[in-house]
């Protein structure tokens, strides 16, 4: 496949489970390999200048990972360090102040709810200040308050600059947020455009939403 | 280098955090072997001609609990982080190879060492201990050390489940260290075990560290240290290169 995310842009990645959106992904962050081609965050070719490309990256993975050892202040810090970053607490406390989840910062880990846990890992992906940010599926499994105060805190990220690009299950939080959108299944884009045309090319007898869109294109492909 | 740093320390502190389990546990189980040959064997054996038995025992067994605490170091820690997923942080972050092999190696070697020192540090009540040459009882050990991390490091690389890294220890690292004279000279041994004992790599360190305490080894000290770092430089390599493949890390 070829694509490119422009600069600046809340991109989506839609698809039915399987269609290779987390591979995509996994590639882009250097979790995976690419039998063939090559990508590029901000230039950055993600094998030869790996440094570079992922220094641009922040990936929110799917699964609810943390490291049992260490609180959430500390988990954070240790994200920081691991991207080069020292004596980073007033940023580390502005995102948790945004992720509400100051009152925790010296919770152990294992101690989380899933919400928080979820909270925590988007925490971990902004600490160096990716201008490139990468959602896997952040509200899968995540309560309403939740879902709202993290979009709230993700387009102001946008707002300020940042490249979002995210998968999600939940159509209508795509059509809500995302400018263009990529739908692939079995590996290949079967659409891509702005969220707006998308909805337009919908043949049917009743106005369309997104969910509407992505199965028939889903039928047809 | 801030990365490899920050590596470093969370190795560090994951262990730290668990000192208890992690130093404490082995300096025991060291002591209780002590405590039992000494009484068993203690007055009645004496090795290299002079030195008595209890006395002997101490640096095999200060070398032994460095040895396989370095390995379940890096073992146990990478082989957490893959099943549970954590190992993701890292993997995402901008830090080379070599940086990843090193945190992990050296904060293994810490982990051997502070057992050993602590080993030492209980077993001296009950030997006076000489120590004739210093300065290679320490280069065994952090030879010996670093190579048990290593060595850690690419069975964690390997394995996939945490009985896979039970296995390794329990049928390769225990026997080696155990069988590789920690409790006897191999002069004692019949000429077939003593060829045998000649190809166990871990043979070497201990015979090599008990030379800086009594100046007498069963196999020449500079020997030895040039088959330990030469094992070292080949198993560093090994595991480089399969870090940079990303094997069995990234697929």
């Amino acid at each position: 496949m070829t694509l490119a995310v422009r600069q600046g842009e809340f991109f989506g990645l839609l698809g039915p489970n399987g269609a290779g959106k987390t591979t995509l992904i996994n590639i882009v962050a250097g979790l995976a390999r690419a039998s063939a081609g090559s990508v590029a965050v901000l230039g950055a070719d993600v094998v030869a200048d790996y440094r570079r490309a992922r220094r641009m990256l922040g990936v929110v993975p799917q699964e609810l990972v943390f490291d049992p050892f260490f609180t959430v202040r500390e988990t954070l810090r240790l994200q920081s360090g691991y991207f080069g970053i020292r004596g980073n607490d007033a940023w580390i406390d502005e995102v948790m102040h945004h992720l509400d989840l100051d009152a925790k910062a010296q919770a152990n880990m294992r101690s989380l709810s899933g919400g928080m846990k979820r909270r925590v890992l988007v925490a971990q992906a902004l600490v160096h200040k990716p201008p490139v940010i990468v959602l896997d599926e952040p509200t899968a499994g995540v309560d309403v308050e939740l879902r709202q105060g993290l979009w709230q805190f993700v387009r102001r990220l946008n707002r300020d600059g940042h490249t979002i690009v995210l998968t999600t299950h939940y159509l209508e939080e795509a059509e809500a947020h995302c400018q263009r959108i990529a739908m692939l299944k079995a590996g290949r884009i079967v659409a891509l455009d702005t969220t707006q045309n998308l909805l337009a090319s919908f043949t049917g007898p009743h106005p369309a939403d997104l969910e509407d869109v992505f199965l028939q294109l889903m039928r047809k492909h | 280098m801030t990365g490899f740093a920050t590596l470093f320390t969370k190795e560090l502190l994951r262990f730290w955090k668990v000192a208890f389990q992690t130093v404490g546990g082995p300096v025991l189980s060291a002591l209780l072997f002590l405590v039992i040959f000494a009484q068993v064997l203690g007055e009645r054996v004496r090795v290299f001609g002079e030195v008595p038995y209890t006395e002997f025992l101490v640096p095999g067994l200060v070398m032994m609990s460095v040895l396989q605490n370095a390995f379940a170091n890096s073992s146990s820690s990478l082989i957490q982080s893959k099943v549970t997923g954590n190992l993701v942080f890292v993997l995402v972050a901008p830090i080379s190879p070599f940086e990843f092999f090193s945190a992990y190696v050296l904060a293994s070697v810490a982990r051997g060492l502070m057992v050993g020192l602590g080993v030492l540090a209980v077993t001296v009540w009950f030997v006076e201990l000489r120590v004739a040459a210093p300065w290679w009882a320490l280069g065994f050990a952090l030879l010996g050390a670093a190579l048990a991390g290593v060595l850690g490091l690419l069975a964690g690389l390997w394995a996939e489940k945490f009985d896979q890294i039970a296995a390794f220890q329990s049928f390769l690292v225990v026997p080696l260290t155990l069988l590789s004279g920690v409790f006897y000279s191999i002069q004692s041994l019949p000429e077939r075990w003593q060829a045998a004992s000649r190809l166990n790599p871990f043979f070497y360190m201990i015979d090599g560290f008990r030379y800086g305490f009594f100046g007498a080894a069963d196999v020449a000290p500079a020997a030895s240290l040039a088959f330990v770092a030469v094992s070292l430089a080949l198993v560093s390599a090994l595991t480089l290169w399969l870090l940079k493949k990303g094997y069995k890390l990234r697929t």
